[in-house]
């Protein structure tokens, strides 16, 4: 088998351009594939990384159910909000840390003749468990009753930044929805998350938030569970509660980080397929021109095959040899590729920095295979066309 | 031993039935040299291709050494081709980007043999025809008989017991071709089964026996001997010995 190798390897380099040509093909195919996939794989990894920074043991319940049967109001009577004292009862539950109660409102900012329109959540003490928080300076919304809401807020960097410059906003004042707020705290930078800027809002006490933007509900509920593997059992215990305190409704959504994840993790992997597959087209011409290069060499050395076949080759070692030439040119093509992807990556990654790339070793290896495999594939057909001949007629084909 | 049988090698050309071989019955022993005349058409070269078991007859049997080898599959024909049998053709059939002693390794690679055995093997074959000087050369760099020789070698690496030539001389200029005949009679004298397709009468009178064929059939047996006395009348080829 090595020494059938060796021959196809000299047949090919009998036609060295020509060969080069076709591996070149190959080789734009699965840089282009390596390049595209690792910018997709790259891509979903950061995200998912954005989203985990909040931890995988978080539960979030939103008021509404589409699934609910009927129409709230209409035909099933009264909807329950989802109150503080919802928040309240399931922090009573077993296995749950914190049960933080959020409402949400978008306000201009305005300080010292600068604003900046926001959202301004309202949170209680326990968010900073949920997101992660950490206060830069000062403090975070103080913990106490949620009802009571202190005429108090606490900005994220960017705002901070953007409404004081490089003065210190701690003691100054904020105008949200005509309320003036007493500035306590400013966060830890957070980054951005699918391009929204999460240092860019400002957080208020629930209540607060509530009476400024006149809510009755809340926007959401955010559980920490105490480990990631009780989520599941937290997530059944909720439902319950939930439902019991809304008459037997279940008019709410619960969405577990995980669900998130998969849910996202699952549309990133078929953009990145898509992306690939796109790639794979340029692949498939380089396979074509594969293909047309082994069927023309067939055609050229037929005598050859009627000679290899009169010095007692059997058929089997015929169609090798030419596939053997189809998947060398075609793995080349793959490691020049694979090569070339990954060092225009590096390019790229030199060029953005930020755009994250990822080419695990697991897709090395099956970019390998595939270009064998695509040669495997294009060598098929034209090494069947040589095994087929009659030996007479090669002969004689000179 | 090559015993033939009522062999028939019919084409169909057009939805007419050619027949190139029309129930040929032929012995020829272990170690005979025989030459195979006859016009062009006249089913030669399709004689020469079924002994060498590249072409099969339509009908008729064919023993080679005791053994039916019309019944034989693709892969044991092969084998048979590889070990026992050599060819030599009139277009040498080199193969034109490997060297004079990879061409002669050429049958070993398929044969499965050894690496080191392949070189030494090739290395005595090339030194039989006196070519081993030239073993790096490719084709393009050697002469035409040079080019013989070397297939010659090639054909003989094996230790085939049949060796087959399709007008080995054809190309080649008497010179060249006087010094491949010398060959083949060398090989024929050690033993080997020589049948050798020739238009050639000077080639053919080199033969033990010659079978001049018309229409796919045996038309005349003759003693090699009795073409030399007609060269000789003609005054064309060399005297005889």
């Amino acid at each position: 088998m090595r020494e059938l190798l060796r021959f196809a390897c000299e047949a090919l380099l009998a036609h060295r351009l020509r060969s080069a040509l076709s591996v070149l093909g190959i080789a734009v195919g699965i840089a282009a594939v390596t390049l595209l996939t690792a910018i997709g794989e790259g891509t979903r990894t950061y995200i998912l990384e954005q989203f985990t920074q909040f931890g995988t043991n978080v539960i979030g319940i939103n008021p509404g159910k589409t699934e609910t049967f009927g129409i709230p109001g209409v035909l099933g009577g009264t909807t329950h909000k989802l109150t503080i004292e919802d928040a309240e009862a399931l922090a009573r539950l077993p296995h749950v840390r914190v049960a933080a109660p959020v409402s949400l409102g978008q306000a201009r900012v305005e300080a010292e003749g600068r604003g900046r329109s926001v959202h301004v959540f309202g949170v209680s003490a326990d968010m900073v468990e949920v997101m992660k928080l950490r206060v830069r300076q000062g403090s975070f919304v103080p913990p106490g009753d949620p009802r009571r809401g202190a005429p108090v807020a606490v900005l994220g960097p960017t705002l901070a930044r953007e409404l004081f410059g490089e003065k210190s906003p701690l003691g100054r004042f904020v105008r949200i929805a005509g309320a003036r707020l007493r500035v306590i705290g400013v966060t830890e930078p957070k980054g951005q998350i699918l391009g929204y800027d999460l240092d860019d809002v400002a957080y208020v006490p629930v209540a607060t938030a509530l009476r400024l933007f006149h809510q009755q509900e809340l926007f959401e509920i955010d559980v920490v569970v105490t480990h990631e593997s009780l989520v599941e059992q937290v997530v059944e215990a909720i439902r319950r509660t939930l439902v019991e305190r809304h008459g037997g409704r279940e008019d709410f959504t619960i969405t577990t980080q995980a669900a998130m994840l998969e849910v996202f993790g699952n549309v990133m992997r078929i953009v990145t397929m898509t992306v690939g597959g796109i790639g794979a087209i340029s692949l498939l011409v380089g396979a074509i021109g594969i293909l047309t290069i082994m069927w023309i060499a067939v055609g050229e050395r037929t005598p050859e095959i009627g000679l290899l076949r009169a010095l007692g080759a059997r058929r089997r070692q015929v169609v090798a040899v030419f596939l053997a030439e189809a998947v060398v040119l075609a793995f080349a093509g793959g490691v020049g590729g694979l090569l070339a992807g990954l060092g225009l990556a590096r390019a790229v990654q030199l060029l953005w920095p930020g755009l994250p790339l990822q080419a695990p070793p697991e897709f090395v290896v099956a970019a390998l295979a595939v270009s064998a495999a695509v040669g495997l594939a294009a060598g098929v057909l034209p090494a069947r066309r040589a095994a087929a001949l009659d030996p007479v007629e090669a002969l004689r084909a000179d | 031993m090559i015993e033939l049988e009522e062999v028939w090698r019919t084409y169909r050309l057009g939805g007419e039935p050619i027949h190139a071989l029309a129930g040929i019955s032929e012995r020829i022993e272990a170690g005979e040299h025989v030459a195979i005349m006859g016009p062009s058409g006249s089913g030669k070269s399709t004689l020469l291709h079924v002994l060498g078991c590249l072409d099969r007859p339509t009908a008729g049997s064919y023993r080679l050494d005791g053994q039916d080898v019309t019944q034989l599959e693709d892969d044991a024909l092969a084998e048979l081709r590889g070990h026992r049998i050599g060819f030599v053709f009139q277009a040498y059939h080199l193969v034109a980007r490997l060297s004079a002693e990879a061409n002669v390794e050429l049958p070993m690679v398929f044969l499965g043999v050894p690496r080191g055995e392949r070189r030494r093997r090739a290395a005595a074959a090339l030194e039989a025809v006196g070519l081993l000087d030239r073993r790096r050369h490719r084709p393009a760099e050697l002469s035409g008989g040079q080019r013989q020789r070397v297939a010659i070698a090639r054909a003989t690496v094996m230790r085939p017991r049949l060796l087959l030539a399709d007008e080995p001389t054809g190309n080649l200029d008497s010179a060249a071709g006087a010094q491949v005949l010398d060959l083949l009679d060398q090989l024929h004298a050690e033993g080997i089964t020589l049948v050798v397709v020739t238009h050639d009468p000077e080639v053919a009178r080199r033969a033990g026996r010659v079978l001049v064929l018309r229409d796919g059939r045996v038309a005349a047996r003759l003693a090699g001997s009795e073409l030399g006395g007609l060269e000789r009348a003609l005054g064309r080829g060399k005297p005889g010995p």
